[in-house]
Protein backbone atom coordinates (compact mmCIF):
# COMPACT_ATOMS: atom_id res chain seq x y z
CA UNK A 1 0.00 0.00 0.00
CA UNK A 2 2.53 2.68 1.20
CA UNK A 3 4.98 1.44 -2.18
CA UNK A 4 1.65 2.19 -4.43
CA UNK A 5 0.97 5.93 -2.60
CA UNK A 6 4.82 6.59 -3.14
CA UNK A 7 4.50 5.47 -6.89
CA UNK A 8 1.72 8.10 -7.17
CA UNK A 9 3.48 10.78 -5.98
CA UNK A 10 6.47 10.22 -8.24
CA UNK A 11 4.04 10.04 -11.13
CA UNK A 12 2.30 13.50 -9.93
CA UNK A 13 5.31 15.29 -9.97
CA UNK A 14 6.79 13.63 -13.31
CA UNK A 15 3.66 14.91 -14.34
CA UNK A 16 4.32 18.05 -13.43
CA UNK A 17 7.77 18.59 -14.98
CA UNK A 18 6.03 16.84 -18.22
CA UNK A 19 3.69 19.72 -18.14
CA UNK A 20 6.42 22.62 -17.50
CA UNK A 21 7.89 21.73 -20.44
CA UNK A 22 4.69 21.07 -22.78
CA UNK A 23 3.99 25.01 -21.90
CA UNK A 24 7.73 26.19 -22.45
CA UNK A 25 6.85 27.13 -26.15
CA UNK A 26 4.14 29.32 -25.21
CA UNK A 27 5.89 30.59 -22.21
CA UNK A 28 8.83 31.22 -24.56
CA UNK A 29 6.38 32.95 -27.08
CA UNK A 30 5.30 35.03 -23.75
CA UNK A 31 8.71 35.96 -22.98
CA UNK A 32 10.00 37.09 -25.91
CA UNK A 33 7.35 39.17 -27.08
CA UNK A 34 8.70 41.44 -23.87
CA UNK A 35 11.98 41.43 -25.41
CA UNK A 36 14.22 43.49 -28.10
CA UNK A 37 14.35 42.39 -31.25
CA UNK A 38 18.15 41.23 -31.66
CA UNK A 39 17.89 39.56 -28.07
CA UNK A 40 15.10 37.20 -29.78
CA UNK A 41 17.35 35.80 -32.39
CA UNK A 42 20.69 35.17 -29.89
CA UNK A 43 19.60 34.38 -26.28
CA UNK A 44 15.59 33.29 -27.31
CA UNK A 45 15.63 31.10 -24.25
CA UNK A 46 16.43 34.10 -21.64
CA UNK A 47 14.79 36.11 -19.18
CA UNK A 48 14.12 39.52 -19.96
CA UNK A 49 16.34 41.57 -18.20
CA UNK A 50 17.20 45.15 -18.06
CA UNK A 51 19.38 45.61 -21.63
CA UNK A 52 17.02 43.35 -23.07
CA UNK A 53 13.47 44.04 -21.60
CA UNK A 54 10.95 46.61 -24.01
CA UNK A 55 8.02 46.64 -21.80
CA UNK A 56 4.74 46.72 -23.86
CA UNK A 57 6.65 48.40 -26.84
CA UNK A 58 6.34 45.22 -29.28
CA UNK A 59 2.59 44.99 -28.59
CA UNK A 60 1.90 48.83 -29.27
CA UNK A 61 4.23 48.22 -32.45
CA UNK A 62 2.33 45.37 -33.57
CA UNK A 63 -0.70 46.58 -33.53
CA UNK A 64 0.43 48.93 -36.99
CA UNK A 65 3.57 46.83 -38.67
CA UNK A 66 3.38 46.38 -41.76
CA UNK A 67 1.53 48.38 -43.49
CA UNK A 68 -2.13 46.90 -42.41
CA UNK A 69 -3.95 47.75 -39.11
CA UNK A 70 -3.83 43.98 -36.85
CA UNK A 71 -7.12 45.11 -35.02
CA UNK A 72 -8.24 45.55 -38.57
CA UNK A 73 -7.64 42.05 -38.98
CA UNK A 74 -8.83 40.92 -35.81
CA UNK A 75 -12.04 42.53 -36.41
CA UNK A 76 -12.70 40.42 -39.72
CA UNK A 77 -11.42 37.55 -38.26
CA UNK A 78 -14.16 38.22 -35.30
CA UNK A 79 -16.43 38.85 -37.88
CA UNK A 80 -16.07 36.01 -40.42
CA UNK A 81 -15.67 33.36 -37.54
CA UNK A 82 -18.82 34.35 -35.68
CA UNK A 83 -21.66 34.81 -38.45
CA UNK A 84 -20.48 31.70 -40.12
CA UNK A 85 -20.37 29.85 -37.45
CA UNK A 86 -23.77 31.07 -36.39
CA UNK A 87 -24.87 30.59 -40.54
CA UNK A 88 -23.30 26.97 -40.22
CA UNK A 89 -25.44 26.06 -37.14
CA UNK A 90 -28.94 27.45 -38.58
CA UNK A 91 -28.96 26.07 -41.84
CA UNK A 92 -27.17 22.94 -41.61
CA UNK A 93 -29.27 21.61 -38.54
CA UNK A 94 -32.71 23.11 -40.40
CA UNK A 95 -31.48 20.65 -43.37
CA UNK A 96 -30.58 17.71 -41.35
CA UNK A 97 -33.97 17.97 -39.87
CA UNK A 98 -35.61 18.39 -43.34
CA UNK A 99 -33.11 14.71 -44.23
CA UNK A 100 -34.01 13.13 -41.19
CA UNK A 101 -37.62 13.90 -41.45
CA UNK A 102 -38.39 13.24 -45.38
CA UNK A 103 -36.97 10.50 -46.48
CA UNK A 104 -36.84 10.69 -50.23
CA UNK A 105 -34.19 10.11 -52.85
CA UNK A 106 -33.32 14.24 -52.75
CA UNK A 107 -33.08 13.97 -48.95
CA UNK A 108 -30.73 10.71 -49.18
CA UNK A 109 -29.23 11.85 -51.69
CA UNK A 110 -27.67 14.90 -50.53
CA UNK A 111 -27.36 13.15 -47.17
CA UNK A 112 -24.37 11.29 -48.93
CA UNK A 113 -23.00 14.16 -51.02
CA UNK A 114 -22.38 15.68 -47.29
CA UNK A 115 -20.61 12.01 -45.99
CA UNK A 116 -18.82 12.35 -48.92
CA UNK A 117 -17.84 16.28 -48.71
CA UNK A 118 -15.91 15.19 -45.34
CA UNK A 119 -13.41 12.90 -46.78
CA UNK A 120 -12.70 15.44 -49.50
CA UNK A 121 -9.22 17.63 -48.67
CA UNK A 122 -9.30 21.26 -49.67
CA UNK A 123 -6.36 21.06 -52.01
CA UNK A 124 -8.47 19.51 -54.19
CA UNK A 125 -11.25 22.07 -54.37
CA UNK A 126 -9.36 25.28 -53.96
CA UNK A 127 -8.28 26.45 -57.26
CA UNK A 128 -12.19 26.23 -58.60
CA UNK A 129 -13.57 27.43 -55.37
CA UNK A 130 -11.68 30.64 -55.04
CA UNK A 131 -12.67 31.14 -58.74
CA UNK A 132 -16.46 30.36 -57.98
CA UNK A 133 -16.15 32.73 -55.11
CA UNK A 134 -14.76 35.45 -56.97
CA UNK A 135 -17.08 35.46 -60.10
CA UNK A 136 -20.05 35.46 -57.53
CA UNK A 137 -18.54 37.73 -55.24
CA UNK A 138 -18.36 35.95 -51.78
CA UNK A 139 -14.61 37.64 -51.72
CA UNK A 140 -15.34 39.53 -48.78
CA UNK A 141 -15.54 39.09 -45.04
CA UNK A 142 -19.75 39.39 -44.88
CA UNK A 143 -19.79 36.43 -47.82
CA UNK A 144 -17.34 34.37 -46.97
CA UNK A 145 -20.03 32.61 -44.52
CA UNK A 146 -21.84 31.52 -47.83
CA UNK A 147 -18.69 29.59 -48.54
CA UNK A 148 -17.85 28.17 -45.18
CA UNK A 149 -21.47 27.01 -44.99
CA UNK A 150 -21.02 25.59 -48.74
CA UNK A 151 -17.53 23.76 -47.82
CA UNK A 152 -17.89 23.28 -43.84
CA UNK A 153 -21.95 21.60 -44.33
CA UNK A 154 -20.99 18.51 -44.61
CA UNK A 155 -19.27 17.02 -41.27
CA UNK A 156 -22.41 19.72 -39.42
CA UNK A 157 -25.12 18.03 -41.40
CA UNK A 158 -23.52 14.87 -40.60
CA UNK A 159 -23.54 15.58 -37.11
CA UNK A 160 -26.67 16.94 -36.86
CA UNK A 161 -28.72 14.32 -38.50
CA UNK A 162 -27.20 11.41 -36.85
CA UNK A 163 -28.44 13.52 -33.66
CA UNK A 164 -32.23 14.03 -34.52
CA UNK A 165 -32.45 10.40 -35.44
CA UNK A 166 -32.39 9.81 -32.01
CA UNK A 167 -35.21 12.07 -31.30
CA UNK A 168 -38.62 10.30 -30.55
CA UNK A 169 -41.21 11.49 -33.58
CA UNK A 170 -43.57 11.34 -30.66
CA UNK A 171 -42.69 15.01 -29.20
CA UNK A 172 -42.92 16.92 -32.96
CA UNK A 173 -46.45 14.63 -33.90
CA UNK A 174 -47.93 15.59 -30.84
CA UNK A 175 -47.04 19.11 -31.55
CA UNK A 176 -48.11 18.84 -35.31
CA UNK A 177 -51.60 17.47 -33.76
CA UNK A 178 -51.52 21.12 -31.86
CA UNK A 179 -51.37 23.03 -34.78
CA UNK A 180 -47.84 23.87 -35.22
CA UNK A 181 -46.04 24.31 -38.31
CA UNK A 182 -43.04 22.85 -39.66
CA UNK A 183 -41.19 26.63 -39.02
CA UNK A 184 -42.34 26.50 -35.26
CA UNK A 185 -42.05 22.56 -34.22
CA UNK A 186 -37.98 23.26 -35.89
CA UNK A 187 -37.59 26.29 -33.75
CA UNK A 188 -39.45 26.20 -30.37
CA UNK A 189 -39.01 22.36 -30.06
CA UNK A 190 -36.34 20.47 -32.19
CA UNK A 191 -34.01 23.19 -32.01
CA UNK A 192 -33.75 23.48 -28.09
CA UNK A 193 -33.21 19.77 -28.26
CA UNK A 194 -30.33 19.99 -30.10
CA UNK A 195 -28.59 21.91 -27.53
CA UNK A 196 -25.66 18.97 -27.25
CA UNK A 197 -24.83 19.25 -30.84
CA UNK A 198 -25.04 22.91 -31.40
CA UNK A 199 -22.50 23.16 -28.69
CA UNK A 200 -19.97 20.52 -30.46
CA UNK A 201 -20.72 21.66 -34.15
CA UNK A 202 -20.33 25.35 -32.70
CA UNK A 203 -16.86 24.72 -31.24
CA UNK A 204 -15.81 22.33 -34.42
CA UNK A 205 -16.26 25.67 -36.29
CA UNK A 206 -15.32 27.92 -34.67
CA UNK A 207 -11.86 26.29 -33.72
CA UNK A 208 -11.83 25.74 -37.81
CA UNK A 209 -12.80 29.11 -39.18
CA UNK A 210 -10.32 30.93 -36.66
CA UNK A 211 -7.49 29.24 -37.26
CA UNK A 212 -8.41 28.91 -40.59
CA UNK A 213 -5.52 30.43 -43.52
CA UNK A 214 -5.49 28.94 -46.78
CA UNK A 215 -9.67 29.36 -47.49
CA UNK A 216 -9.84 32.97 -46.43
CA UNK A 217 -6.39 33.76 -48.24
CA UNK A 218 -7.60 31.96 -51.40
CA UNK A 219 -10.91 33.55 -51.61
CA UNK A 220 -10.95 36.95 -49.82
CA UNK A 221 -9.44 40.12 -51.29
CA UNK A 222 -6.28 39.98 -49.69
CA UNK A 223 -5.65 43.81 -50.55
CA UNK A 224 -8.40 45.04 -48.52
CA UNK A 225 -9.09 42.17 -46.29
CA UNK A 226 -6.58 39.50 -44.00
CA UNK A 227 -7.65 37.70 -41.45
CA UNK A 228 -5.12 36.86 -38.34
CA UNK A 229 -3.95 34.10 -39.71
CA UNK A 230 -3.45 35.68 -42.84
CA UNK A 231 -1.88 39.10 -41.18
CA UNK A 232 1.01 36.87 -39.69
CA UNK A 233 1.69 34.99 -42.77
CA UNK A 234 2.28 37.89 -44.32
CA UNK A 235 4.32 40.07 -41.41
CA UNK A 236 6.53 36.74 -41.60
CA UNK A 237 6.34 35.78 -44.99
CA UNK A 238 6.79 39.28 -47.10
CA UNK A 239 9.27 41.54 -45.29
CA UNK A 240 12.84 40.74 -45.78
CA UNK A 241 13.76 42.46 -42.69
CA UNK A 242 11.42 40.80 -39.97
CA UNK A 243 10.10 42.21 -36.67
CA UNK A 244 9.92 39.41 -34.78
CA UNK A 245 9.61 40.80 -31.95
CA UNK A 246 6.37 42.30 -33.31
CA UNK A 247 4.89 38.74 -34.84
CA UNK A 248 5.82 37.59 -30.73
CA UNK A 249 3.25 39.51 -29.63
CA UNK A 250 0.93 39.67 -32.23
CA UNK A 251 0.89 36.18 -31.40
CA UNK A 252 0.26 36.08 -27.74
CA UNK A 253 -2.66 38.39 -28.98
CA UNK A 254 -3.64 35.83 -30.97
CA UNK A 255 -3.87 32.97 -28.79
CA UNK A 256 -4.73 34.63 -25.66
CA UNK A 257 -8.94 34.45 -26.53
CA UNK A 258 -8.45 30.70 -27.65
CA UNK A 259 -6.73 30.22 -24.28
CA UNK A 260 -9.25 32.14 -22.14
CA UNK A 261 -12.15 30.56 -24.72
CA UNK A 262 -11.14 27.41 -23.66
CA UNK A 263 -10.53 27.62 -19.84
CA UNK A 264 -13.92 29.09 -19.30
CA UNK A 265 -15.67 26.73 -21.55
CA UNK A 266 -13.15 23.62 -21.40
CA UNK A 267 -15.70 20.83 -20.53
CA UNK A 268 -17.57 21.72 -23.83
CA UNK A 269 -14.48 22.27 -26.33
CA UNK A 270 -12.74 19.08 -25.49
CA UNK A 271 -16.07 17.05 -26.14
CA UNK A 272 -16.65 19.10 -29.29
CA UNK A 273 -13.36 18.57 -30.68
CA UNK A 274 -13.24 14.97 -30.22
CA UNK A 275 -17.01 13.96 -30.98
CA UNK A 276 -16.73 16.06 -34.69
CA UNK A 277 -13.59 13.57 -35.68
CA UNK A 278 -14.79 10.42 -34.10
CA UNK A 279 -17.72 10.65 -35.50
CA UNK A 280 -16.62 11.31 -39.06
CA UNK B 1 -48.51 3.74 -29.23
CA UNK B 2 -48.12 0.15 -29.57
CA UNK B 3 -51.85 -0.40 -30.11
CA UNK B 4 -51.61 1.43 -33.27
CA UNK B 5 -50.25 -0.79 -36.25
CA UNK B 6 -47.04 -0.21 -37.73
CA UNK B 7 -48.85 0.89 -40.89
CA UNK B 8 -50.77 3.51 -39.56
CA UNK B 9 -48.56 4.89 -38.08
CA UNK B 10 -46.38 5.85 -40.54
CA UNK B 11 -49.31 6.71 -42.93
CA UNK B 12 -50.35 9.55 -39.81
CA UNK B 13 -46.41 10.54 -39.18
CA UNK B 14 -46.41 10.73 -42.54
CA UNK B 15 -49.64 13.45 -42.83
CA UNK B 16 -48.43 15.17 -39.63
CA UNK B 17 -44.62 15.35 -39.97
CA UNK B 18 -43.26 14.66 -43.61
CA UNK B 19 -45.73 16.43 -45.83
CA UNK B 20 -45.53 19.96 -43.93
CA UNK B 21 -41.75 19.55 -43.75
CA UNK B 22 -41.94 18.85 -47.66
CA UNK B 23 -43.63 21.71 -48.35
CA UNK B 24 -41.08 23.46 -46.32
CA UNK B 25 -38.32 22.82 -48.55
CA UNK B 26 -37.24 26.40 -50.17
CA UNK B 27 -36.79 27.09 -46.01
CA UNK B 28 -35.07 24.17 -44.69
CA UNK B 29 -32.91 22.68 -47.27
CA UNK B 30 -32.83 25.37 -49.89
CA UNK B 31 -30.14 27.65 -48.30
CA UNK B 32 -28.14 25.02 -47.21
CA UNK B 33 -28.23 23.48 -50.34
CA UNK B 34 -27.10 26.04 -52.45
CA UNK B 35 -24.43 27.27 -50.45
CA UNK B 36 -23.05 23.19 -50.72
CA UNK B 37 -23.50 23.77 -54.35
CA UNK B 38 -21.44 26.63 -54.43
CA UNK B 39 -18.71 25.61 -52.04
CA UNK B 40 -18.49 22.20 -52.78
CA UNK B 41 -20.11 20.51 -55.17
CA UNK B 42 -19.74 22.48 -58.14
CA UNK B 43 -15.97 23.17 -57.19
CA UNK B 44 -14.89 19.80 -57.22
CA UNK B 45 -16.47 18.49 -59.96
CA UNK B 46 -15.16 21.33 -62.26
CA UNK B 47 -11.79 20.55 -60.58
CA UNK B 48 -11.98 17.08 -61.68
CA UNK B 49 -12.80 18.38 -65.05
CA UNK B 50 -9.90 20.50 -65.28
CA UNK B 51 -7.38 17.75 -64.34
CA UNK B 52 -8.24 16.49 -67.79
CA UNK B 53 -7.46 19.91 -69.47
CA UNK B 54 -4.71 22.67 -69.63
CA UNK B 55 -5.79 25.79 -67.88
CA UNK B 56 -4.69 29.09 -66.13
CA UNK B 57 -7.62 30.08 -65.33
CA UNK B 58 -11.08 28.59 -65.29
CA UNK B 59 -12.09 30.26 -68.28
CA UNK B 60 -9.71 29.35 -70.76
CA UNK B 61 -9.42 25.50 -70.52
CA UNK B 62 -8.80 23.26 -73.27
CA UNK B 63 -9.02 19.60 -73.17
CA UNK B 64 -5.55 17.33 -73.25
CA UNK B 65 -6.60 14.21 -71.92
CA UNK B 66 -4.60 12.10 -69.25
CA UNK B 67 -1.44 14.57 -70.22
CA UNK B 68 -1.36 16.15 -66.96
CA UNK B 69 -1.96 12.65 -64.91
CA UNK B 70 1.16 11.45 -66.49
CA UNK B 71 2.97 15.01 -65.98
CA UNK B 72 2.10 14.64 -62.68
CA UNK B 73 3.51 10.70 -62.25
CA UNK B 74 6.86 11.77 -63.87
CA UNK B 75 7.17 14.77 -61.50
CA UNK B 76 10.33 13.99 -59.51
CA UNK B 77 9.05 16.83 -56.74
CA UNK B 78 5.81 15.20 -56.75
CA UNK B 79 7.08 11.20 -55.95
CA UNK B 80 9.56 12.83 -53.31
CA UNK B 81 6.74 14.49 -51.50
CA UNK B 82 4.96 11.30 -51.89
CA UNK B 83 7.50 9.61 -49.54
CA UNK B 84 8.19 12.20 -47.60
CA UNK B 85 4.86 12.32 -46.44
CA UNK B 86 4.54 8.97 -45.85
CA UNK B 87 7.27 8.94 -43.83
CA UNK B 88 6.07 11.79 -41.80
CA UNK B 89 2.96 10.04 -41.15
CA UNK B 90 4.25 6.54 -40.43
CA UNK B 91 7.10 7.82 -37.89
CA UNK B 92 4.53 10.58 -36.22
CA UNK B 93 1.66 7.66 -36.09
CA UNK B 94 3.84 6.35 -33.62
CA UNK B 95 5.25 8.85 -31.83
CA UNK B 96 2.21 10.14 -31.44
CA UNK B 97 0.14 7.35 -30.48
CA UNK B 98 2.66 5.53 -28.00
CA UNK B 99 3.14 9.09 -26.18
CA UNK B 100 -1.02 9.59 -26.33
CA UNK B 101 -1.72 5.93 -24.74
CA UNK B 102 1.30 6.18 -22.34
CA UNK B 103 -0.19 9.66 -21.14
CA UNK B 104 -3.55 8.10 -20.97
CA UNK B 105 -2.78 5.22 -19.07
CA UNK B 106 -0.98 7.19 -16.59
CA UNK B 107 -3.72 9.68 -15.70
CA UNK B 108 -6.53 6.94 -15.51
CA UNK B 109 -4.20 5.42 -12.70
CA UNK B 110 -5.19 7.69 -10.07
CA UNK B 111 -2.76 10.90 -10.66
CA UNK B 112 -3.62 13.74 -8.00
CA UNK B 113 -4.63 16.92 -10.47
CA UNK B 114 -5.15 14.39 -13.43
CA UNK B 115 -7.62 17.45 -14.89
CA UNK B 116 -5.26 20.04 -15.04
CA UNK B 117 -2.76 17.79 -16.53
CA UNK B 118 -5.58 16.96 -19.53
CA UNK B 119 -6.21 20.59 -19.70
CA UNK B 120 -2.75 21.25 -20.21
CA UNK B 121 -1.69 18.95 -23.11
CA UNK B 122 -5.11 19.33 -24.69
CA UNK B 123 -4.03 23.09 -24.76
CA UNK B 124 -1.98 23.19 -27.73
CA UNK B 125 -4.69 21.48 -30.51
CA UNK B 126 -6.54 24.63 -30.28
CA UNK B 127 -3.42 26.43 -31.79
CA UNK B 128 -4.27 27.07 -35.68
CA UNK B 129 -1.24 25.83 -37.76
CA UNK B 130 -0.16 29.26 -38.89
CA UNK B 131 0.54 30.23 -35.56
CA UNK B 132 2.33 26.90 -34.26
CA UNK B 133 4.51 26.92 -37.04
CA UNK B 134 6.14 30.24 -36.40
CA UNK B 135 6.11 29.40 -32.58
CA UNK B 136 8.20 26.35 -33.34
CA UNK B 137 10.05 28.20 -35.65
CA UNK B 138 11.30 30.44 -33.48
CA UNK B 139 12.60 27.82 -30.96
CA UNK B 140 14.04 25.43 -33.34
CA UNK B 141 16.24 28.27 -34.40
CA UNK B 142 16.85 29.88 -30.89
CA UNK B 143 18.42 25.92 -30.33
CA UNK B 144 19.91 25.68 -33.75
CA UNK B 145 21.43 29.27 -33.80
CA UNK B 146 24.05 28.23 -31.47
CA UNK B 147 25.53 25.89 -33.74
CA UNK B 148 25.63 28.11 -36.46
CA UNK B 149 22.26 26.45 -38.35
CA UNK B 150 18.71 26.69 -39.03
CA UNK B 151 15.69 25.01 -39.44
CA UNK B 152 15.46 25.47 -42.75
CA UNK B 153 18.85 24.59 -43.85
CA UNK B 154 19.01 21.01 -43.03
CA UNK B 155 16.52 18.36 -43.82
CA UNK B 156 17.26 16.11 -40.84
CA UNK B 157 16.19 19.24 -38.22
CA UNK B 158 13.52 20.06 -40.46
CA UNK B 159 11.84 16.35 -40.23
CA UNK B 160 12.48 15.79 -36.54
CA UNK B 161 11.19 19.34 -35.65
CA UNK B 162 7.47 18.46 -37.83
CA UNK B 163 7.28 15.16 -36.11
CA UNK B 164 8.35 17.01 -32.60
CA UNK B 165 5.60 19.96 -34.06
CA UNK B 166 2.81 17.36 -34.49
CA UNK B 167 3.20 15.25 -31.33
CA UNK B 168 3.32 18.63 -29.28
CA UNK B 169 -0.32 19.72 -30.97
CA UNK B 170 -2.05 16.28 -31.24
CA UNK B 171 -0.53 14.37 -28.79
CA UNK B 172 -3.29 15.94 -26.08
CA UNK B 173 -6.58 15.25 -28.56
CA UNK B 174 -5.48 11.08 -29.10
CA UNK B 175 -5.20 11.57 -25.25
CA UNK B 176 -8.76 12.37 -24.75
CA UNK B 177 -9.96 9.87 -27.01
CA UNK B 178 -7.62 6.90 -24.94
CA UNK B 179 -8.90 8.16 -21.75
CA UNK B 180 -12.34 7.53 -22.64
CA UNK B 181 -11.52 4.10 -24.30
CA UNK B 182 -9.72 3.42 -21.36
CA UNK B 183 -12.40 4.57 -18.78
CA UNK B 184 -14.40 1.90 -20.06
CA UNK B 185 -12.52 -1.14 -19.45
CA UNK B 186 -14.45 -3.16 -17.22
CA UNK B 187 -12.50 -2.41 -13.58
CA UNK B 188 -13.68 -5.87 -12.06
CA UNK B 189 -12.12 -7.60 -15.11
CA UNK B 190 -9.12 -6.30 -13.86
CA UNK B 191 -9.55 -7.11 -10.25
CA UNK B 192 -9.94 -10.63 -11.43
CA UNK B 193 -6.93 -10.89 -13.15
CA UNK B 194 -4.94 -9.56 -10.38
CA UNK B 195 -6.55 -12.23 -8.24
CA UNK B 196 -5.72 -14.96 -10.55
CA UNK B 197 -1.91 -13.87 -10.28
CA UNK B 198 -1.37 -11.60 -13.52
CA UNK B 199 0.60 -8.89 -13.56
CA UNK B 200 0.98 -5.33 -14.94
CA UNK B 201 2.09 -5.62 -18.00
CA UNK B 202 -0.42 -8.52 -18.71
CA UNK B 203 -3.26 -7.06 -17.89
CA UNK B 204 -2.36 -4.27 -20.14
CA UNK B 205 -1.86 -6.35 -22.95
CA UNK B 206 -4.30 -9.26 -22.59
CA UNK B 207 -6.98 -6.98 -21.38
CA UNK B 208 -6.70 -3.54 -21.47
CA UNK B 209 -5.29 -2.72 -24.88
CA UNK B 210 -7.70 -5.55 -26.88
CA UNK B 211 -10.59 -3.69 -25.39
CA UNK B 212 -9.36 -0.13 -26.59
CA UNK B 213 -9.04 -1.57 -29.97
CA UNK B 214 -11.77 0.88 -30.72
CA UNK B 215 -10.01 3.47 -29.55
CA UNK B 216 -6.45 2.20 -31.14
CA UNK B 217 -7.92 2.66 -34.70
CA UNK B 218 -9.64 5.77 -34.37
CA UNK B 219 -6.68 7.13 -33.04
CA UNK B 220 -4.50 5.77 -35.87
CA UNK B 221 -6.47 6.73 -38.74
CA UNK B 222 -6.95 10.28 -37.46
CA UNK B 223 -2.96 10.95 -36.86
CA UNK B 224 -2.62 9.50 -40.42
CA UNK B 225 -5.22 12.16 -42.31
CA UNK B 226 -3.97 14.61 -40.03
CA UNK B 227 -0.37 13.70 -41.37
CA UNK B 228 -1.54 13.62 -45.19
CA UNK B 229 -3.70 16.37 -45.21
CA UNK B 230 -1.04 18.31 -43.32
CA UNK B 231 -0.25 22.00 -44.87
CA UNK B 232 -0.16 25.25 -43.00
CA UNK B 233 2.81 23.70 -40.14
CA UNK B 234 4.80 22.74 -43.28
CA UNK B 235 4.42 25.69 -45.21
CA UNK B 236 5.44 27.79 -42.53
CA UNK B 237 8.30 25.75 -40.31
CA UNK B 238 10.70 25.62 -43.29
CA UNK B 239 8.36 25.62 -46.44
CA UNK B 240 9.83 22.89 -47.90
CA UNK B 241 13.46 24.40 -47.69
CA UNK B 242 16.48 22.95 -47.64
CA UNK B 243 16.09 22.72 -52.04
CA UNK B 244 18.32 20.55 -53.98
CA UNK B 245 18.87 21.26 -57.57
CA UNK B 246 18.93 18.16 -59.72
CA UNK B 247 21.14 18.04 -62.80
CA UNK B 248 18.46 18.18 -65.10
CA UNK B 249 17.55 21.41 -63.77
CA UNK B 250 13.78 20.04 -61.35
CA UNK B 251 14.07 21.62 -58.02
CA UNK B 252 13.55 18.80 -55.18
CA UNK B 253 12.49 20.75 -52.13
CA UNK B 254 13.35 18.41 -49.79
CA UNK B 255 10.76 19.03 -46.87
CA UNK B 256 7.48 19.82 -48.96
CA UNK B 257 4.45 17.25 -48.10
CA UNK B 258 1.55 16.63 -50.89
CA UNK B 259 -0.46 19.53 -49.99
CA UNK B 260 2.16 22.13 -50.21
CA UNK B 261 3.53 20.42 -53.25
CA UNK B 262 0.11 20.81 -54.83
CA UNK B 263 -0.21 24.43 -53.39
CA UNK B 264 3.05 25.20 -55.17
CA UNK B 265 2.08 23.36 -58.43
CA UNK B 266 -0.56 25.83 -58.74
CA UNK B 267 0.26 28.90 -57.56
CA UNK B 268 4.23 29.10 -58.61
CA UNK B 269 4.06 28.48 -61.90
CA UNK B 270 0.27 29.47 -63.55
CA UNK B 271 1.13 26.62 -66.52
CA UNK B 272 1.49 23.99 -64.60
CA UNK B 273 -2.09 24.58 -62.44
CA UNK B 274 -3.24 21.50 -64.91
CA UNK B 275 -0.94 19.15 -63.56
CA UNK B 276 -1.84 20.82 -59.92
CA UNK B 277 -5.14 19.82 -60.20
CA UNK B 278 -4.63 16.35 -61.38
CA UNK B 279 -2.34 15.87 -58.40
CA UNK B 280 -5.09 17.24 -56.14
CA UNK B 281 -7.43 14.56 -57.60
CA UNK B 282 -4.75 11.87 -57.23
CA UNK B 283 -4.66 13.39 -53.32
CA UNK B 284 -8.47 13.05 -52.87
CA UNK B 285 -7.84 9.46 -54.01
CA UNK B 286 -5.47 8.85 -51.77
CA UNK B 287 -6.94 10.59 -48.45
CA UNK B 288 -9.93 8.69 -49.73
CA UNK B 289 -8.80 5.44 -49.88
CA UNK B 290 -7.40 5.83 -46.42
CA UNK B 291 -11.23 6.96 -44.99
CA UNK B 292 -12.84 4.28 -46.72
CA UNK B 293 -10.40 1.63 -45.09
CA UNK B 294 -10.75 3.44 -41.83
CA UNK B 295 -14.86 3.44 -42.23
CA UNK B 296 -14.86 -0.45 -43.19
CA UNK B 297 -12.27 -1.03 -40.03
CA UNK B 298 -14.36 0.39 -37.42
CA UNK B 299 -17.58 -1.06 -38.97
CA UNK B 300 -16.29 -4.68 -39.01
CA UNK B 301 -15.16 -4.02 -35.22
CA UNK B 302 -18.69 -3.06 -34.49
CA UNK B 303 -20.09 -5.83 -36.01
CA UNK B 304 -18.21 -8.34 -34.47
CA UNK B 305 -19.15 -7.13 -30.44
Amino acid sequence: MKKAIHRKTILTVLFIVVCVVYLMPIFTVLMNSFKTNSSINTETFAFPNSSTFTGFYNYINGMNFGEYPFLKSAGYSVIITITSSILILVCTSMAAWYISRVNSLVSRIIYYLCVFSMVVPFQMVMFTLAKTAHTLHLDTPFTIPVIYLGFGAGLAVFMFAGFVKGIPLEIEEAAAIDGCGPLRTFFLIVFPMLKPVLISVGVLEIMWIWNDYLLPYLVLDRTLYKTIPIHIQYLQGSYGHVDLGAVMALIIISILPIIVFYLSAQKFIIKGVVEGAVKG
Amino acid sequence: MKSRTKSSSAALSAKLIRRPIQRCFPIFLLPTFAAFCIGFIYPFGKGVYLSFCKFTTTSNATWIGIGNYIKAFNDASFMHAFKYTALVAIVSLIVINVLAFAVAYALTRGVKGSNIFRTVFFMPNLIGGIVLGYIWSMIFDGILSHYGTSIVLSTTYGYWGLIILMAWQQIGYMMIIYIAGLQSVPGDMLEAAKIDGANGWQSLFKITIPTIMPSITICTFLTLTNSFKLFDQNFVLNGGQPFVFMADGTVIKSTEMLALNIYNTFYLNANSRGVGQAKAVMFFVLVAAIALIQFSATRKREVQQ
